[in-house]
């Protein structure tokens, strides 16, 4: 019972963490067709947004507020994470949509930029950047849509730059002065300290639950809970999902597929922000931590089937038992005696990485007998 | 009588639950030519998807010269001698009008073959004369994408004749093509009829009529009824499926 | 003289061809000389490198296949052939069996390497096992009709689950050590040494002509023609009569042995070869040499892949932060603004449009082609 508890335990967490790494993933490319592979290098923001925020927090002035700083970090990283998926979006994604294999390479080609990032600039000027941005974005939406109209548009949106530019600069070189450790560009890794209430863990029934792996399990909770509703309930949902089922129809109806997009992909990269911070409370936080997880996040969502939310919540934890079962060897011990060369084919595998190994494997057979993974689309439109 | 060609016995199609096929029946005669029409969401292309191995039948048989196509997979089909062309044209749009053809006329489709050789003789005679026959022989190094529309449907037409095979199955063969052009493309499949079967869906009547050939009308997945254009015509329940479309074609 | 998917037109024989001809024979007789072996062993590494990326161009270029997971066979030719040198030099060791082995308490040689104490087997596993694999993986994957996006993303996962595999196979492979080749012997000389790295220098020259050759025939004629229209209209083409995943599994598998090849010169070249060659960057490293090259022309491949590799080793030395600011800006462009890549983009008059955008030159009037037989309007 107890075994069957911890193994449970373990592979929920696991499988969270790829859930929730998954999600923004399994939105962006099943809902607008791009392989965004620099959706782990957006995790990796993520996660040193928590760094940053975290220091912030350490500050005299917010020390009081510290043991809060990770419920601050989620929405902020959310943001930052957004903003520069929004850029991407903007300035690389528009050009390629309905050509998956050209967005692979391009997003392929911004992670290997976003990776040196923030290798070479310091992380105090990283934090001005995004804000500019951030206000940049969001500045023309917030002035009254007056203002914006005739030829006044292109000075006052040149303006809100201008500023926007200016408060990042400002911002930067605060933090830089104020938090000497993130004034200076390094490639080294950083850790995140847990705020004293998440660490340690609470006991029940003999087990020990890690605190971190609870709060990340209840951040992926909220956040798949808050898709699901987004898309399914409201207005924008609806009209996400429009735009993903017929575009030109949808431009017809006056939806301003534009926007849309926009909005999807913020959407999909903000929630790579959100891992980002379930990623910092895992372990040290380096310009690679993205990398290590790309590939198991496509494969979540392609075992889930493509564009099916639900297919991904149950793909990510079938993939997390699954890791645990096998990497933990805990098939030795729920079956002790089983016969020799079944034991060392058992214990080959028994370490984590070997673990992948065999459920990759596993999920290419798989895949032979259900190619469009667990909850195919159907319906007769899908293969031209 | 002969043994049909091809036999659909009770064929049923679901698309989660909604019927694209249902309970179709139909018989052709070897060197028969055979027009269905019908409205659109008739079924006549998921009809098509099923004779060429695309889609599976939930219930029912397809023989081929006696023998059950079922679980046959498409280019095996094709190479038992069952040619399709597509409702919009299906060209390789990167090949030249003449690699295309050779594609076509390619036997045996094996790569080893197509590694090592050439197209023998024969096979080039016949390339250039289905070029001359649409009319094409001026754009034989043309990549076929920068064709017509028109010329486009004729080189697919062309690669159909091509494959040789026994039964062609022909998917709107006139559809965005000048009168003369249709005219053309009639004659043409009436002559194929005869040495090949020909079963050809369309919607442009007067085309049809042209072809003076058996008529089977398609609605909702099943027969509706077979006879000649003008039985068809007459008949009140597919006056009343096309509502004033055969009116219009009459008048 | 090069294949190209769009225009294809009759080849004629013209000055700036044979002229590039001479200047490539030169360049490969001088650099020897020329060169210092530093360099020279570099741009011999490039020219085995070439080798992977024309099978890269075969599949992604020619047949639209994305492959994600080259590296799997490229490592696997590299580790064929450093098994081979290992066993040939190690007789003093103890066990007669490579050192390694010691470190971690193996005193018996794993069954899979005994084949490789024979050359004759040692040069054709070199090409026949990565083909192999790929002939079995691509088959599996290409049976479902599992293409595109998915058929990348399954070969990345692929080339992971080989990472893994090899890197934690101390006792078998020596893990993540990798394995030594440049104090091996071959010929009683060490492989390390300058006389032999000529050697291998001239072997990569004469073996990128030889698989340029080989490609060129494959992609030319019917076969060429199959493959380009798996690419444009697979289903159209099973209606024909053809069957596409017989095809893609034999160009996979054509690819993979180039990749093996490629990896067998490049390991004994470089003196090493790990699971790093596994890496998931380098492998998608490759697909940008055929992209930035030019996809579907031959050419472009080879020139791709030495330029860049070129660029990098040059960048790396002089500014070791920029490269990957340099690459990733690459694959960004050669998406959004080239997507013919260098030589698809000279082929298709891009220098003239260039030119002429700028005002040096004055743009030539194109007429539409004069229609001698009368027929209707020229449609483009």
């Amino acid at each position: 019972m107890q075994l069957l508890f911890e193994s449970l335990f373990n592979g929920v967490a696991i499988g969270s963490v790829l859930l929730i790494a998954a999600l923004g993933l399994a939105i962006v490319f099943g809902l607008m067709g791009v392989i965004n592979l620099a959706h782990g290098e957006l995790i990796m923001l993520g996660a040193y947004t928590t760094y940053v925020v975290q220091l912030i927090f350490k500050l005299p002035a917010m020390q009081p507020l510290y043991s809060f700083y990770v419920l601050v970090a989620i929405p902020i990283a959310f943001i930052t994470s957004g903003v520069v998926g929004i850029l991407l979006e903007r300035t690389v994604i528009r050009r390629l949509y309905g050509n998956p294999l050209e967005t692979l390479l391009a997003t392929w080609g911004v992670s290997l930029i976003l990776q040196q990032f923030v290798r070479s600039v310091p992380l105090a000027q990283a934090a001005g950047l995004v804000l500019a941005l951030a206000l940049g974005f969001s500045l023309p939406l917030l002035l009254p849509q007056k203002l914006l109209q005739g030829s006044r548009n292109r000075l006052i949106r040149f303006g809100s730059w201008c500023l926007s530019a200016l408060v990042g600069v400002l911002f930067a070189s605060i933090l830089g002065s104020q938090i000497s450790r993130i004034a200076r560009a390094t490639s080294r890794n950083v850790d995140v300290t847990a705020p004293k209430w998440m660490r340690g863990g609470i006991e029940w029934m003999d087990l020990t639950f890690p605190v971190p792996r609870l709060v990340i399990i209840v951040i992926t909770i909220v956040a798949v809970l808050g898709v699901t509703w987004f898309l399914n309930r409201s207005v924008w949902g609806m009209r996400i999902r429009a735009v993903t089922q017929n575009r030109s129809m949808s431009d017809c109806l006056g939806i301003p597929t534009d926007t849309v997009d926009v909005l999807t992909f913020g959407i999909g990269s903000g929630l790579a922000g959100v891992a980002g911070v379930a990623v910092s409370l895992l372990g040290s936080v380096g310009p690679n931590v993205g990398t290590s997880y790309i590939v198991g996040c496509f494969m979540v969502v392609v075992l889930g089937g493509v564009g099916n939310l639900l297919g991904t919540v149950i793909a990510s934890f079938a993939i997390g038992l699954l890791t645990d079962l096998i990497g933990a060897g805990r098939l030795i011990t729920i079956w002790p005696d089983m016969p020799a060369p079944l034991e060392r084919v058992v214990q080959f595998f028994a370490t984590t990485s070997m673990a992948q190994v065999m459920v990759f494997a596993l999920i290419v057979v798989f895949l032979q007998f259900r190619p469009s993974g667990l909850f195919p689309q159907k319906g007769r439109m899908v293969e031209a | 009588m002969t043994m049909p060609l091809l036999e659909l016995r009770q064929i049923t199609v679901s698309f989660d639950g909604f019927l694209a096929l249902r309970d179709l029946n139909l018989n052709l005669k070897p060197g028969e030519l055979r027009a269905v029409i019908g409205p659109n969401g008739a079924g006549k292309t998921t009809f098509l998807d099923v004779i060429t191995g695309k889609t599976t039948p939930s219930e029912g048989d397809v023989m081929f010269k006696g023998r059950s196509l079922l679980g046959t997979r498409e280019h095996r089909i094709a190479r038992l001698g069952i040619g399709r062309k597509f409702q919009s044209p299906r060209v390789f749009e990167k090949l030249s009008v003449q690699e295309n053809l050779a594609l076509a006329v390619s036997c045996p489709k094996q790569p080893w073959s197509l590694l090592v050789g050439g197209l023998n003789g024969n096979q080039r005679d016949q390339v250039y004369h289905l070029m001359s026959i649409v009319n094409l022989q001026n754009r034989a190094d043309w990549a076929a994408g920068s064709l017509s529309h028109g010329q486009k449907q004729w080189l697919e037409i062309a690669m159909l004749v091509g494959q040789d095979p026994d039964l062609l199955l022909v998917d709107e063969p006139v559809a965005g093509l000048t009168d003369e052009e249709t005219d053309l493309t009639a004659d043409l499949l009436k002559s194929l009829a005869g040495d090949h079967t020909v079963l050809v869906i369309e919607h442009d009547m007067e085309f049809i009529r042209r072809l003076e050939s058996p008529v089977t009308v398609l609605h909702q997945g099943h027969v509706l009824c077979e006879g000649t254009m003008d039985q068809v015509q007459a008949d009140p329940r597919v006056i009343e499926v096309y509502l004033g479309t055969t009116e219009e074609n009459n008048g | 003289m090069f294949e190209s998917f769009t225009t294809r037109t009759k080849q004629r024989f013209c000055w700036p061809q044979l002229l590039l001809w001479v200047v490539v024979i030169a360049v490969i007789v001088a650099a020897p000389v020329v060169l210092p072996v530093f360099r020279l062993n570099l741009l011999g590494r490039f020219l085995s490198l070439a080798i992977v990326a024309l099978g890269i161009d075969l599949i992604w270029g020619f047949t639209g296949l994305l492959s994600l997971g080259q590296g799997i066979f490229f490592a696997v030719g590299g580790y064929a052939a450093a098994m081979y040198l290992q066993l040939n030099s190690s007789e003093g060791q103890p066990n007669g069996i490579p050192e390694f082995f010691s470190l971690y308490g193996v005193d018996r040689l794993p069954f899979f390497w005994e084949p490789f104490h024979n050359p004759v087997f040692t040069l054709i596993a070199i090409w026949f096992v990565p083909a192999l694999l790929a002939a079995v993986l691509g088959n599996m994957v290409f049976r479902n009709r599992i293409k595109g996006v998915y058929f990348s993303i399954l070969t990345q996962a692929a080339l992971l689950v080989f990472f893994n595999f090899f890197n934690g196979q101390q006792k078998l492979i020596n893990g993540t050590n990798g394995l030594k080749t440049d104090v091996t012997q071959l010929f009683g000389q060490m492989i390390g040494s300058p006389e032999m790295q000529r050697g291998f220098f001239w072997l990569t020259c004469l073996m990128v002509f030889l698989t340029w050759f080989f490609v060129r025939w494959v992609v030319r004629g019917r076969f060429g023609d199959v493959l380009i229209a798996i690419r444009d209209d697979e289903p159209r083409l099973r209606f024909t009569g053809f069957n596409p995943t017989l095809f893609k599994t034999i160009v996979f598998a054509i690819a993979g042995g180039l990749a093996g090849i490629g990896g067998a010169l490049f390991t004994v070249q470089s003196g090493i070869v790990s699971p790093q060659y596994m890496a998931v960057p380098f492998s998608i490293e490759m697909v940008i040499w055929v992209a930035v090259g030019g996809r579907g022309t031959l050419v472009g491949a080879i020139f791709g892949a030495v330029a860049i590799m070129y660029t990098k080793s040059l960048v790396s030395e002089a500014w070791p932060q920029g490269w990957l600011f340099i690459q990733g800006g690459l694959f960004i462009l050669v998406v959004t603004a080239l997507p013919e890549g260098v030589i698809g983009w000279l082929k298709s008059d891009g220098p003239r449009n260039l030119l002429s955008r700028i005002g040096f030159v004055r743009p030539i009037g194109t007429y539409p082609q004069l229609e001698m037989d009368g027929q209707d309007e020229v449609q483009t």
